[in-house]
């Protein structure tokens, strides 16, 4: 009893202006509602609730953009296609509103490859947020591009083989555009990773609203669930196995 | 004033696109709709309107899905080609409401098929050419006057039913060069998009809109189960059929062979008409405006009068499927076809004298003779 309510007054987290609708609906352990903070928090930061508008890809991250009180398409059209639609609201709203995806790693760099690619070669002034878990979360831990060598899925089981493939490292392909202006890769295993992907995050948001072009953060996160680990246990696998294959940090900052 | 001007069919669509403030075009060049491509990429962003080159036509409609989301008119232009890669989007459309206009400029197929003119899509703009169950409203131009005035119509009914609008015409009406009178059509008042996702702060009451493309199976304000959203489609489907039948008839009144046609072959079946009232054979057309919702009542009546019918299509059999369907079972049905082409090459096509000819073969009493 006591502990709780140590607890409680400890907590340092600030509440937001906008509300975020609770229950959350995600898994045990699961990161992607960090993801939903992070935004949350640099939108209110920015100054721009009332000029925002979501688009969600197909998968567990869209869930996220249902619990945001903010302007939202859920899901934004078809699978993988959030680029595509965000890049028809902003030309049509127009540079003074900001438009960020949220999708995963299954949506973006699988089916929606083309969009993703596309619209940041264009330079469309939109902000694309991809969370890296490894897997497709929603459908049960399919292999996804992303996939590391050795990962267990449901259609990898005793792990990826390198005769699958190798995983795809979004953050370090999209810097190479000339019309991506910002492109990082952030990780949620740790408070101080976390707060470095906020920053990334703020980064982003920022380029679009000075007009400078695409901007792109990949997240890693987890699904203890599909991964079969606790979620202690997936914290420590992002960072064993997954830093090391997909490095953290700014990989393009045009200013 | 009105503007007289010499116009071909891939500019009317940019001349009635631009008269009905449609502010986006998204899209990708395929034969044969790359010519209305140019003169959009030329004139639009002239005109202050957004034009996006996707990279493909999957690209281009969801690129218009966006546009659409944020109130604003939108369009693509695709040819048959790109028709099938369009299809997971009109399905999402029709799920969220949203209203984009899609011009067909159908060429020949299956697969890549040919380069030159056909009428091979019918059933593919006038069915649920995506996943599941929905109907689009598809019109079907037959000059560059009506192709001008059914692009503005479009976008009206597209905002009015909140659905997607299919402009199916071809590379023949597509291609011609007619005169153009320019003058935009006043229809009645639509309601304020209020749904359109602007910015939350940017909204009068201040609450969030919420689009989703998965109604039915995320709660929606207006639909919170379901049952309750197929209803609401249903319902929506059911009075576009009522309200929206559109066509044109001629010499019908007597007539005893009903020519029923759209398109370049509706224009070769007014000069087949003429040639068979000519000879005093009491033929008759129905020139489909749109294809669907399809006008059954008109066909069915002169069925029970005892007319035969010949359907006129540059493919294989769609629109004869219609025609069948609506006189139930009590006349006859027959078709000129792309099998009746006047040559074995891509530019073939369908002549007013192969209408004659197969009218010709049924036994028909001449005017004046009993």
């Amino acid at each position: 009893m006591e502990q709780a309510v140590t607890r409680k007054k400890s907590a340092g987290t600030p509440r937001l202006r906008f509300p975020i609708k609770s229950p959350i609906a995600f898994c045990r352990g699961c990161l992607h509602p960090l993801v939903g903070r992070i935004i949350a928090e640099n939108i209110e930061e920015l100054g721009i609730e009332g000029d925002t508008v979501l688009v969600g890809g197909v998968g567990c991250h869209a869930v996220i953009v249902g619990h945001l009180n903010l302007d939202v398409l859920l899901p934004g059209a078809a699978h993988g296609r959030a680029p595509d639609v965000a890049t028809g609201i902003k030309r049509i709203l127009g540079k003074r509103k900001t438009l960020i995806t949220i999708q995963g790693d299954g949506d973006a760099m699988a089916i929606g490859t083309e969009p993703l690619i596309q619209a940041a070669a264009r330079g469309e002034r939109i902000t694309v947020i991809m969370i890296n878990n490894q897997v497709y979360g929603t459908t049960g831990g399919q292999l996804a591009p992303t996939t590391i060598i050795g990962h267990p899925t449901t259609t990898s089981i005793g792990g990826r083989k390198s005769e699958e493939g190798y995983p795809v490292r979004t953050a370090e392909l999209l810097a190479k555009l000339n019309g991506v202006v910002y492109s990082a890769r952030g990780a949620l295993n740790n408070v101080r990773n976390l707060q470095r992907t906020k920053k990334y995050v703020k980064a982003a948001i920022a380029k679009q609203m000075d007009d400078l072009g695409f901007s792109f953060v990949e997240i890693l996160g987890n699904c203890p669930v599909n991964w079969r680990m606790t979620p202690i246990n997936s914290v420590k696998y992002i960072e064993e196995k997954l830093i090391p294959e997909f490095p953290l940090g700014e990989f393009k900052n045009l200013k | 004033m009105e503007q007289k001007i010499m116009a071909r069919g891939f500019e009317a669509i940019g001349w009635g696109a631009l008269a009905a403030d449609c502010q986006l075009f998204a899209g990708c060049p395929t034969g044969p709709d790359d010519e209305a491509f140019a003169w959009l990429a030329r004139e639009f962003p002239e005109n202050g309107r957004h034009f996006v080159r996707a990279s493909s036509e999957v690209s281009a409609i969801n690129i218009a899905y966006g546009g659409a989301s944020a109130g604003g008119r939108a369009m693509v232009v695709v040819a048959s080609a790109g028709w099938g890669l369009i299809q997971e989007t009109m399905s999402h459309l029709v799920n969220a409401f949203l209203p984009v206009v899609v011009v067909l400029i159908q060429r020949g197929g299956p697969g890549a098929g040919s380069l030159r003119h056909a009428q091979m899509d019918y059933l593919a703009v006038t069915r649920d050419a995506g996943q599941g169950c929905y109907r689009v409203i598809s019109l079907a131009p037959a000059s560059v006057q009506e192709t001008y005035e059914a692009t503005q119509l479009a976008f009206h009914l597209a905002d009015k039913w909140c659905n997607p609008v299919i402009i199916a015409t071809d590379a023949i009406v597509a291609g011609m060069t007619e005169p153009l009178a320019l003058k935009t059509i006043k229809f009645d008042p639509l309601p304020e998009k209020d749904w359109a996702v602007k910015g939350r702060g940017h909204q009068p009451d201040g609450i969030r809109r919420f689009l989703s493309s998965a109604q039915g199976f995320i709660p929606t304000r207006d639909f919170p189960t379901y049952l309750s959203f197929l209803k609401g489609l249903n319902e929506k489907v059911l009075k576009m059929r009522e309200e929206e039948i559109r066509y044109e008839s001629y010499e019908l009144e007597d007539a005893k062979i009903v020519l029923v046609a759209y398109g370049y072959s509706a224009r070769v079946c007014q000069e087949a008409l003429l040639m068979a009232r000519a000879e005093g054979i009491k033929a008759g057309l129905v020139k489909l405006v749109t294809l669907w919702p399809f006008p059954v009542d008109v066909l069915k009546k002169k069925a029970r009068q005892g007319a035969k019918f010949l359907t006129v299509e540059d493919g294989l059999g769609g629109l004869r499927e219609d025609v069948m369907l609506a006189v139930e079972g009590q006349a006859e049905v027959e078709t000129v076809d792309a099998l009746d082409r006047n040559e074995p090459g891509a530019g073939g096509a369908i002549y007013p004298g192969k209408v004659l000819e197969k009218m010709k073969k049924w036994e028909v009493p001449k005017v004046g003779s009993a």
